[in-house]
């Protein structure tokens, strides 16, 4: 038995990154929770300051430092904990724990691996151990050999024969490995995976295409007692990652044979590598007799193979624990800490204990969340590499209608059920079933359209047929809907089989409102059921529910969510992680939840994510796991509408904390009159309205960028010769800077309007003067009585032109004047009152300064709702940023709360945010820092003084320069000039420089030393990729021209080598600057900087 | 075609309704639900569902068609079925037919599109009563012919799914895999045994008669058994009183294993009473407690009756519990070669976790002929 820990070190998982996403943030902050419940002192340390478990009141002691083995050696050192829970920050915890290991540093302060051994670890995590224990245990394995060399791969691949599936050790979501289906990708991914993995390992093994992929989630305690919380089935068969599989939970066309099978294979996998708290197993299963009985797989070889076990909780751990209501992490916790599962209470029941299996009443689907709309020109196919940065999650008791509210959910570019691929017009869509990308479910509802069998799209793409014959039957609906009169059967038939009222609509000839109408009027409406773990059997306790329409013949079903008594508001998550809005958000619908309980609020929970803490059960009094569309929103307001004798309220909704996802729900709800708690739809549409937002600015007196929204190629010239090139390009109403470019002349903005009139016709195109100032911004909670509180001014390293969720962020903004931070606090203040902000509201701005020491200062852009920055500004400034917002929703004043308003004093600290990027994993993706934003997660690096902070954000980020040998330079005509300093500096620092030609020359002028590198690809050895390829260059410094131009292809392959490579690539001058000079003062020694918790930076 | 509706009616005049699907015929029995997920084939054919209406909790049924081979009897044993949603285009590659036709083959009337949920929430409240599947019989037909018939309890229902002859497992006509001579000798009391638990025993080299439920001891060990087993089957355990006489008499002539009924004939033989449950344990994820060790083990379960361990004799102990609610789930007798399980540790459906139960079986024997 497991000796109870008094005070553990949790390892979170960094940022946020493709293949490890909010679910982290999830199970850590629960883990956190639990093991205080039983009395365990929790010390947290994670990178990530967008998270939930690096709140104080989460863990006992948190520090938010770089996720190094020094850093933490520092933390134990200063701690004295006596386990470590490594299991619970993914990868990224699994990893530091090997290398905490290997270093000596668990062995010289006695520190106990907690849950799962670091042998078990290594045994998992390294492909040959985990073959043998499996052998040993005589559980299935494929066919395969790990290999270190190209040379080895060759001679495997020769033996086992292709197909082949390419697997490096120690990575997080498949990264570097593939399909091998002939000798040339054989060694184009075995390269790519030989570097992706830190041990310089991959495994290659037999490829069991279209074979069932099959996941367990499984738990074991200390007393050896077993479970499986969960199965799950990969609608995509073998071969695509799970991460980026359409899946459903529990397993639906396995028989109970097959089921029991692989569940016996799971627990006897988790006892032999004995774990004690959840791991995930997945398994590949024969679909079809001939493979099941085929005879050189040896005979009483059982139809399976094992293919891989995660012994940690993980993406899929999350996904059952919402999938189920089981809490995977909190239990897990509780067996590091010493309990048996049947001494842990089922919280859910709260009757039962944590030793019993869910049973489900009900289908659940995810479907993954690609960044496709964000890179257009990356490569969509799937495979074996996860590129998918979230997910989405729908719950029925029919599959057709979860599938359809997951897709409901995704928000992807307005795709419902009924998008097709235009090139379908030409193209058979069949040919988009074989292979597999993220628009593969819309090809399959095309071609059935078409008129394709279930038999020939099961051949093509190997998903089972009971899957594509549901798809058939919403096609089927679909065609009833287009040709039929709408009645109530059809209008309850077509909600069963997950049609949203937008595609009846569509396909009936009507409006979504008037959709609406009509269910309305004939009783077709959802009801609610609970997500209790035991499919009725026991009272659940928790409020988890999901809405599902009632069969025909059963008329209007059970409800089993009445209306929450009281004062109540609904809080609009997020939905998916995606770029563009991630965790950030998911964190302020937490607090926005917290803060509603706080304040004696009925807190209801709206969500579509499973990786979140928003979703978890007991954040709010209530959570809808449902779309955040107008209909599923407006549905459960209905819901909420107490139908008593008089006609009931329906409850407040607050946008402000879900991102663009929920602010854009404001004007729909409105015109509803649903009532918006907090800045009105109209406040929200004087941000967002581009003229009225400029007549508005132009009456108070505060500059913008000069600019105007065009609709003709010719106004278009017009406008950009008035205020003069570069201007700054983009849509009308887009997410996250998305379409937004530099251009610098007449011949590129003619290519732009163009484009952008094929894309989104009829709307115009802002076109505003492209300022290269300093970039700076600032959150404000405005009480809407003319107070306003400003808790910090943030300042971009990178100068106007990133886009802000992609520039390193300074707090306090150290480069700013006392002049400009007033007129910043001033503008803030008046324009928080202008607009009528109720709560949360963040401000860009661009800061000109001019030769006689005069600055404009610019406002680029306003959002009256919390940004990405509210959980890093909360953090260093210690303003509660989200309570106070809703506090003044509901009514109070600043003052009322005790704050003055204004800026709030400056902290002795600094921090800086910097962005992560995700880039090795989404091949044919432009890395360059522009005004579109790329990255995926972010970090923060605290100290006392800038250069510490920075040099922490840059380890942190893996930006850092320090400890490399050699740069590759390849710069710009622009920045040119003002490299210079940075160049001498790092030939100083020792660096060996290798420059493109252009640069070399510039470089040689300056009498440095300079290695020249050939850019196009046919001239000579090494070339500029070959030098990055082949590790001569450990770090790149590339500033692209701003427009495509064949200087900007050639740029790509440098930074394409270096994502592969994943060497630093920095592509802003002003990063490289900065980067160089952390360099400079002392970065390279951590002695450099501060280890301390995050409270003490913040006391003094 | 669209489907003909049907209606599930409760003793206390509740109506769920819902499309028929297998044959177009009335039959009650007494509600049950099962939360298993899956093993609808395995739950329909087993006897200890004779005399019961069964709903599925899991919505989906049918997925996976039906088979020859996952059978727990010869026939379906259930009085109907009751389902969210019947597949009729099932997928693996073993399905031979769909769930309806396999209903309809056997005259067995099914219902789908129920609020199964509601009616689990119903029957977990009220606990379990008696129902009526029909879609040729107006509700009040139905109700007066509930009201007519005679209720659960009041039926011997063993009779009906037991053997009448003593016939000898053949474990050719199973998929065994592996065949070892057999080395003992096994005899099953026959109150509704479900296939895997001859399958088990022979896979484990046991050669199985079964015998009628009324097989006296003489009868019994007249075979020279190495090892006797009491089945699992249906209805109320006071109607196999006259089984307890049989039982007290084979203590020590040869090791013992009751399985569920049988567990409850053996306690009841113990001198402990039985009492019905609310709405029983039905399902694939039943946690049930070692009390020597602590181990928790995930069982399956179907049963409506339960040993009262207040009676018992002082040389039995209860060894198991149901984690749950506490109800007693397995007893051993402190010195002889006598156990018993309140679970269906031959699974199917369910979990494999109990199989160990038939090596401790096979144990027992082993050290009574060895010592």
């Amino acid at each position: 038995m497991t000796p109870k820990p008094s005070k553990v070190l949790i390892i979170g998982s960094g940022p946020i990154v493709i293949g490890q996403a909010a679910e982290f943030d999830y199970s850590g902050s629960q883990a956190c929770r639990s093991l205080r419940e039983e009395g365990v002192h929790t010390v947290l340390v994670n990178s990530n300051p967008a998270t939930i478990m690096t709140d104080e009141g989460i863990a006992d002691t948190i520090y938010i430092e770089p996720l190094t083995v020094p850093v933490i050696e520092r933390i134990i050192e200063r701690e004295k904990p006596d386990g470590l829970l490594p299991t619970l920050g993914g990868q990224t915890g699994l990893n530091l724990a090997i290398a905490l290991a290997d270093a000596g540093v668990l062995e010289k302060y006695d520190l106990r691996s907690l849950g799962t051994p670091i042998e078990t670890i290594r045994t998992a995590e390294d492909r040959g151990l985990f073959g043998k224990l499996l052998e040993e245990i005589g559980e299935p394995v494929p066919e395969s050999e790990t290999v270190t060399t190209m040379e080895e791969a060759r001679r495997a691949a020769k033996e086992i024969g292709l197909p082949l599936v390419v697997r490096p050790a120690y990575t997080l979501g498949g990264t570097g490995g593939g399909i091998v289906q002939t000798p040339d990708e054989l060694e184009h991914i075995v390269r790519g995976g030989l570097a992706a993995s830190p041990i310089t390992q991959v495994l290659i093994e037999r490829y069991l295409a279209g074979w069932k992929e099959l996941e367990y989630e499984v738990m074991r305690d200390g007393a050896d007692n077993c479970i499986t919380i969960c199965n799950m089935e990969n609608i995509d068969p073998m071969g695509v990652h799970t991460g980026d599989s359409i899946v459903v939970a529990p397993s639906q066309t396995l028989p109970d044979k097959e089921y029991q099978m692989l569940r016996t294979a799971s627990l006897k996998i988790i006892r032999a590598l004995g774990i004690e708290g959840g791991c995930n197993i997945q398994f590949a299963l024969a679909p079809r007799r001939e493979i099941a009985d085929w005879e050189p797989r040896g005979r009483g070889l059982p139809p399976y193979y094992v293919i891989e076990v995660n012994p940690r909780v993980s993406r899929s751990s999350a996904l059952a624990s919402k999938a189920t209501g089981y809490p995977i992490a909190r239990v897990a916790a509780k067996i590091a800490a010493g309990k048996t599962l049947d001494e842990i209470p089922n919280r859910v029941t709260g009757k039962t204990t944590a030793a019993f299996e869910p049973a489900l009443d009900y289908c659940v689907v995810k479907i993954p969340r690609w960044p496709f709309d964000k890179f257009p020109l990356g490569e969509r196919r799937t495979g074996t590499q996860m590129k998918a940065t979230g997910e989405v999650m729908a719950i029925d008791r029919t599959f057709e209608a979860a599938l359809g509210k997951a897709v409901r959910s995704l928000e992807f570019g307005g795709r419902s059920l009924l998008w097709e691929n235009p090139a379908w017009r030409d193209i058979d869509p069949r040919d988009y079933v074989a292979i597999p990308t993220d628009e593969r479910l819309w090809a399959v509802l095309a071609s059935l359209r078409r008129g394709a069998t279930v038999e020939e799209l099961s051949g093509l793409s190997g998903i089972d047929p009971w899957f594509l014959t549901k798809m058939n039957r919403m096609v089927e609906v679909e065609k009833r809907l287009l040709s039929e009169a709408l009645t109530p059967d059809l209008m309850r038939e077509a909600k069963r089989t997950g049609l949203s009222d937008g595609v009846i609509g569509t396909l009936a000839d009507r409006l979504p409102e008037q959709v609406r109408g009509l269910r309305t009027e004939w009783g077709v409406q959802p009801v609610y059921k609970t997500v209790d773990t035991c499919a009725a059997e026991f009272e659940a306790e928790t409020p988890y529910f999901y809405s599902t329409y009632p069969a025909a013949a059963a008329g209007d079903g059970e409800n089993e969510a009445p209306a929450l008594p009281g004062e109540k508001a609904l809080v609009i998550g997020s939905g998916p992680i995606r770029i563009g809005q991630g965790i950030e958000f998911d964190y302020s619908a937490v607090h926005a939840a917290w803060a509603l309980r706080e304040a004696g609020v009925g807190a209801i929970m709206a969500n579509s994510n499973p990786e979140t803490v928003s979703t978890d059960f007991d954040t709010s009094d209530r959570l809808y796991f449902e779309p955040l569309d107008e209909e599923g929103v407006r549905d459960l307001l209905e819901n909420e509408t107490e139908n008593g004798s008089a006609p009931g309220r329906p409850p407040s909704t607050i946008v402000q904390f879900g991102g663009q996802t929920a602010i854009n729900l404001a004007t729909p709800l409105s015109r509803a009159n649903l009532p918006i708690l907090g800045s009105s739809a109209e406040a929200i549409d004087l941000a967002e309205d581009r003229r009225r937002f400029e007549d508005l600015l132009q009456r108070l007196g505060i500059p913008q960028p000069p600019g105007a929204g065009v609709s003709t190629i010719e106004e278009a010239l017009q406008t950009a010769q008035l205020i003069g090139y570069p201007v700054l390009v983009r849509p009308s109403y887009v997410l996250g800077g998305r379409a937004m470019e530099i251009v610098q002349n007449a011949t590129d903005l003619v290519r732009y309007v163009a484009e952008a009139a094929k894309i989104s016709p009829g709307k115009p195109v802002l076109i505003d003067k492209y300022m290269a100032g300093i970039e700076a911004e600032v959150d404000a909670i405005c009480d809407g009585e003319g107070g306003a509180l400003i808790p910090g001014i943030m300042q971009h390293v990178e100068r106007a032109g990133v886009h802000s969720g992609d520039s390193m962020a300074v707090y306090p903004a150290v480069g700013l004047t006392e002049g400009e931070k007033t007129t910043i606090v001033a503008h803030t203040l008046r324009l928080g009152q202008a607009l009528d902000v109720r709560g949360l509201m963040n401000i860009q701005y661009v800061i000109m300064r001019r030769e006689e020491g005069e600055s404009g200062v610019y406002v680029i852009e306003v959002n009256p709702r919390a940004s990405r920055t509210v959980p890093f500004i909360s953090k260093v400034t210690g303003v509660p940023m989200v309570r106070l917002a809703v506090q003044v929703m509901l009514g109070k004043t600043l003052r009322e709360l005790g704050y003055e308003p204004g800026i709030w004093p400056e902290q002795k600290l600094v921090a800086v945010k910097a962005p992560v990027f995700s880039m090795s994993k989404l091949i044919g993706v432009d890395t360059h820092l522009g005004p579109e934003m790329k990255s995926t997660g972010e970090v923060m690096g605290v100290d006392r003084t800038f250069e510490a902070a920075l040099a922490k954000a840059l380890i942190a980020s893996d930006m850092s320069l320090a400890g490399r040998k050699s740069v590759l330079l390849s710069l710009d005509d622009d920045t040119k000039p003002e490299s210079v300093p940075l160049i001498r500096t790092l030939q100083s620092a020792g660096y060996r420089i290798y420059a493109t030609e252009g640069t070399a020359t510039m470089i040689q002028a300056l009498g440095i030393p300079v290695e020249m590198v050939p850019k196009r690809l046919d001239e000579g050895y090494p070339n500029v990729v070959d030098v990055i390829r082949e590790g001569i260059v450990d770090a790149v410094i590339n500033t692209p021209e701003g427009r495509v131009t064949e200087t900007l292809r050639d740029g790509f392959h440098i930074r394409r080598a270096a994502a592969e490579k994943r060497i630093p690539c920095l592509t802003s001058i002003d990063t490289a600057a900065a980067a160089v000079d952390a360099l400079m003062r002392g970065e390279s020694t951590e002695g450099g900087f501060t280890v301390q918790p995050l409270r003490d930076y913040l006391d003094t | 075609m669209p489907a003909r509706p049907a209606q599930l009616v409760l003793e206390d005049g509740t109506v769920f309704r819902g499309e028929s699907f297998g044959a177009d015929v009335t039959s009650a029995g007494e509600v049950v639900f099962s939360t298993a997920m899956t093993g609808y084939q395995e739950m329909l054919t087993d006897p200890s569902f004779a005399g019961q209406v069964l709903v599925l909790t899991y919505p989906l049924a049918g997925n996976y068609g039906i088979n020859a081979e996952d059978v727990e009897s010869k026939r379906i044993q259930v009085a109907g079925l009751v389902v969210h949603e019947a597949c009729d285009a099932p997928s693996h590659w073993r399905s031979e037919r769909t769930l309806g036709e396999y209903l309809a083959s056997e005259s067995i009337p099914g219902i789908a599109g129920v609020d199964t949920r509601a009616l689990t929430r119903k029957l977990r409240s009220a606990g379990v009563m008696m129902g009526a599947v029909t879609s040729d019989e107006t509700p009040e037909q139905a109700l007066a012919r509930l009201r007519s018939a005679p209720r659960y309890g009041e039926v011997d229902l063993v009779r009906g799914v037991s053997t009448d002859e003593p016939y000898e497992w053949d474990p050719a006509a199973s998929d065994v895999r592996l065949k070892p001579d057999p080395q003992r000798n096994v005899v099953v009391v026959d109150d509704g045994v479900k296939y895997n638990i001859m399958r088990l025993l022979a896979e484990r080299g046991c050669r199985v008669t079964a015998l009628p439920p009324d097989a006296s001891a003489e009868t019994i060990l007249a075979l020279s058994p190495d090892g006797i087993l009491f089945s699992p089957g249906p209805g109320d355990p006071k109607f196999l009183d006259y089984q307890v006489a049989t039982v007290r008499s084979l203590i020590g002539k040869a090791p013992i294993l009751g399985i569920c009924l049988g567990h409850q004939v053996l306690g009841r033989a113990f001198g402990a009473d039985t009492f019905k449950l609310k709405f029983g344990h039905r399902g694939a994820n039943h946690p049930v407690q070692d009390v020597e060790t602590g181990r928790v083990h995930i069982t399956a379960q179907n049963h409506g009756y339960a040993v009262d361990p207040d009676g018992l004799s002082s040389d039995i102990e209860v060894s198991q519990v149901h984690l749950n609610d506490g109800t007693c789930e397995g007893l051993r007798h402190r010195s002889e070669p006598v156990m018993s399980i309140q679970y269906h540790s031959e699974a199917s459906p369910g979990p494999l976790d109990n199989v160990y139960v038939f090596d401790r079986f096979v144990e027992m024997m082993d050290a009574v002929n060895s010592g």
